[in-house]
């Protein structure tokens, strides 16, 4: 067995899993809040990551940072989460809020519309073309080469390092977030019953305005988070992302937080292993074989608990 | 929250408008609607709601038909035919998405499907060359069979996994077109050309309808025009049926549909699979004329497109689909060329002050407002900097001079029009939150600002202006008017 090959997917495997992670809980809270399956999710992931691009480009481009570069990383981050969070409070805001009580179908094809809408204005502003992100130094070469070895002699970057570390102290907050907080028990309440919660005086628009905030942002930084470890940005960039972070709220059971994660890091793995092993070309078919094999099994997803529907 | 100190009292229930305990809406407004029918317009209206509708779609045919007749350009016979096609795609989303509301994400990939599907039996790519006549229903039944298979996983959840599944296929279908040209068994088998990857499958023959070759454009535009009428009669007669109520009612409500017992389940596949014969009869006609098929004619924007031409006509009417596709694929065409969009831009802008701007009075404001703005700021902002006014418009004749003196137009207007893009986006939302007169006096620089972004940034890529178009159309449509144009509004029970 080629245990190289098999060690440098799984590290492939887990780091895009964190990105489909982060992307995966803001669909499912929103999911889980609204009902409504935000097709635009993806495409706030690919501002958050042209955001991070324009911060490197503001100073000085990413060979030579004339700041340090740890402070660039918070800046990046930073812009990439607010951006992303301030246009996923401005998508509800203008696209979503009317929609709440209309058919099922309206919402979901005006979401269907914000992303058609988001990537041909990136298309118009920042051009069709690929463009390339990373390859700042750290401490002195660049770090998406700057590392150390595993056994089996594979390299594990700092990006790569450094995207695990970022998903983890991020789903940690959110958990405490959710958790602890007034705002996340407000949230929970509003996810389980949003009329009920309602008539206990939770301000339901203030709730579902914080949930698009903090779902988006993550969002943002999953784009930062994917740009720094595998560099390229372009304007189509999200749809795929989305599609498959979508799946993976889906397996891991969508309204469940810890079912997000869990989904991320299994679909990451399957595509990775797939690129490996099977075909490049046909990693898409079988992340979709996983989701019809869920739904056929289990359609509450793996963590998901199965609702009964009330009339 | 604090505990409720600011409730608003509740408002007094105005008699004379408050709906009547068991009366609906609909028949509490029946006073008002007689009156609206007064006049000459009125009568009007009340007079062509007794004709009969299949009246209406034979005129369009008839209508239709004479297009050929009336004039030899190839261009406009193309666009006619395009624009049958587009209203076979509409009519057949129609079906899945307008009367049994299922979200349907993958349907060009049967559209696809029934293009390649054409091109693999009737090209030298295997040597197959079948009689047209039996391509076509054996195509036909294909893409239905591979729409109840689509729908099979599904049928049980809702319509958002539905949506997700089906994108999900949509996508894989367009994967296997553009890699088709060494598909293996599970990586066991020696690669086999397929769909032609990239390159497609060219050389199709053309339709050979028993002996009759149609190789002429206006053979197609009829053919496509006999099979759109025998397609729109058959969902005609579907929608009247019983089917045909059921997949409205379960729509309206799929709980209540299962009570009645409904057999839900196999409505959903029936509606799939009707939609995805039709997406299939599409594909021919389009392989048949173009005598070539690539992956790349049935991906997300055509998807979308088919959407946008569906939810403007409105969602579940056949008038509404004609009319839909009719508009969207005309205006796309026309934004083709700079010269015409800048004038289909500027007349609908006119228009819709004009029918949205009440009263007069507001109208002259806004409108002399906004010449006066422009004229203001094209000389203030030509005397600072010269450069600002280097550009040409795109039209000539007396538009042109008159936005030549109104309009800035940069000598380099990319980046300074990307940011004024951004900026007018959040204008246009701005303008939501605003309220009488606050609204209408914030139009008139978001109108100057248009402008100016038309001019210098959108007329410039026709191509991606048109797309960001289609979405736009989904996006303000689903807010202000969901059912369309000639989408009949829900009724709600009060």
């Amino acid at each position: 067995m080629n245990w190289n090959l098999f060690v440098t997917e799984l590290t492939a495997g887990i780091t895009h899993g964190c990105v489909y992670a982060l992307i995966a809980l803001g669909y499912s809270m929103v999911y889980g809040i609204l009902k409504l399956l935000n097709f635009a999710h993806g495409d706030i992931y690919m501002v958050g990551s042209f955001i991070g691009l324009g911060i490197i480009n503001g100073f000085g481009g990413a060979t030579n940072v004339h700041i340090n570069v740890v402070l660039m990383l918070f800046l990046m981050f930073a812009a990439a989460m607010l951006g992303g969070g301030l246009l996923g409070v401005m998508i509800e805001r203008f696209a979503y809020r009317r929609l709440r009580s209309a058919p099922r179908i309206a919402p979901l094809i005006t979401a269907l519309g914000v992303s058609f809408f988001l990537e041909n204005a990136a298309q118009l502003i920042l051009g069709a073309q690929q463009q390339s992100y990373n390859s700042f130094s750290w401490p002195s070469s660049p770090i998406a080469l700057n590392g150390f070895v595993l056994p089996a002699q594979v390299h594990v970057s700092y990006a790569q390092i450094i995207v695990v570390a970022g998903t983890i102290v991020l789903v940690i907050a959110l958990t405490l977030f959710v958790q602890r907080t007034q705002t996340g028990k407000a949230m929970r309440a509003v996810s389980f019953d949003r009329e009920a919660a309602a008539m206990m005086g939770i301000d339901v628009d203030h709730v579902i305005v914080v949930t698009f905030f903090i779902g988006s942002a993550l969002a943002g930084a999953a784009g930062v988070f994917n740009c720094i470890s595998y560099q390229q940005v372009f304007p189509t960039m999200g749809f795929q992302a989305g599609l498959f972070a979508f799946t993976a709220a889906v397996v891991g059971g969508i309204g469940n937080l810890p079912g997000s994660v869990l989904g991320g890091l299994l679909i990451g793995l399957a595509e990775a292993f797939s690129i490996g092993y099977i075909s490049s070309t046909f990693s898409q078919a079988i992340v979709f074989a996983i989701l019809i094999a869920v739904m056929l099994v289990r359609p509450s997803g793996l963590l998901g608990r199965a609702v009964v529907q009330k009339v | 929250m604090d505990g409720g100190k600011d409730i608003p009292p509740v408002p007094a229930p105005d008699e004379a408008r408050a709906p009547k305990v068991g009366v609906d809406e609909w028949v509490a407004s029946h006073g008002e609607r007689r009156e609206q029918r007064a006049g000459l317009v009125g009568r009007v209206q009340t007079e062509l709601e007794r004709v009969p509708r299949p009246a209406f779609y034979l005129s369009f045919g008839i209508a239709a038909a004479f297009l050929p007749v009336f004039t030899n350009n190839g261009y406009i016979i193309r666009v006619g035919f395009d624009t049958l096609l587009y209203m076979l795609l509409a009519l057949g989303l129609n079906i899945v998405v307008g009367y049994a509301g299922l979200l349907d994400l993958g349907y060009v990939a049967f559209y696809g499907f029934g293009a390649f599907g054409y091109a693999m039996l009737a090209s030298p790519k295997f040597g197959l060359h079948w009689d047209t006549l039996l391509i076509i229903p054996v195509v036909v039944v294909a893409s239905a069979i591979l729409g109840l298979l689509v729908a099979l996983p599904s049928r049980r959840l809702l319509g958002d996994y539905l949506a997700i599944v089906t994108l999900f296929f949509g996508q894989f279908f367009v994967t296997v077109y553009q890699n088709g040209n060494h598909i293996s068994v599970l990586g066991l088998t020696r690669g086999y050309d397929v769909t032609g990857g990239p390159n497609g499958i060219p050389n199709v023959d053309n339709f050979d309808l028993g002996g009759l070759k149609i190789s002429s454009l206006q053979g197609y535009f009829y053919t496509a025009l006999i099979i759109f009428m025998l397609a729109l009669l058959v969902v005609y007669l579907v929608d009247q049926s019983r089917t045909g109520r059921a997949w409205r009612s379960l729509r309206e409500d799929p709980l209540a549909a299962e009570l009645m017992g409904m057999p839900v389940n196999r409505l959903k596949l029936v509606a799939f699979a009707f939609g995805a014969a039709i997406a299939g009869l599409t594909g021919t006609l389009f392989a048949g004329l173009n005598t070539a098929v690539f992956s790349a004619d049935f991906d997300v924007p055509t998807l979308i497109i088919v959407y946008a031409m569906l939810i403007l006509g409105g969602a579940g009417s056949l008038g509404g689909v004609i009319l839909g596709a009719l508009v969207v694929n005309v205006s796309l065409e026309v934004l083709r060329t700079p010269g015409h969009a800048t004038w289909i831009f500027y007349v609908v802008l006119a228009a819709t002050l004009l029918v949205k701007v009440r009263p007069w009075k507001w109208l002259a404001i806004v409108a002399g407002g906004t010449l006066g703005l422009g004229y203001a700021a094209h000389a203030i902002v030509s005397s600072a900097w010269p450069s600002s006014v280097g550009g040409q418009t795109s039209v000539g004749g007396t538009l042109g001079s008159f936005l030549q003196g109104w309009v800035l137009h940069p000598t380099n207007p990319r980046i300074v029009g990307n940011i004024t893009f951004v900026i007018l986006v959040l204008a246009v939302l701005g303008l939501t939150l605003l309220h009488d007169w606050q609204r209408r006096l914030a139009m008139i620089p978001t109108i100057c600002l248009a402008a100016f972004v038309w001019e210098n940034r959108l007329v410039v890529e026709p191509s991606i202006t048109r797309l960001i178009l289609i979405g736009v159309i989904l996006i303000v449509l689903m807010n202000a008017r969901p059912q369309g144009l000639l989408g009949s509004a829900r009724v709600e029970i009060v």
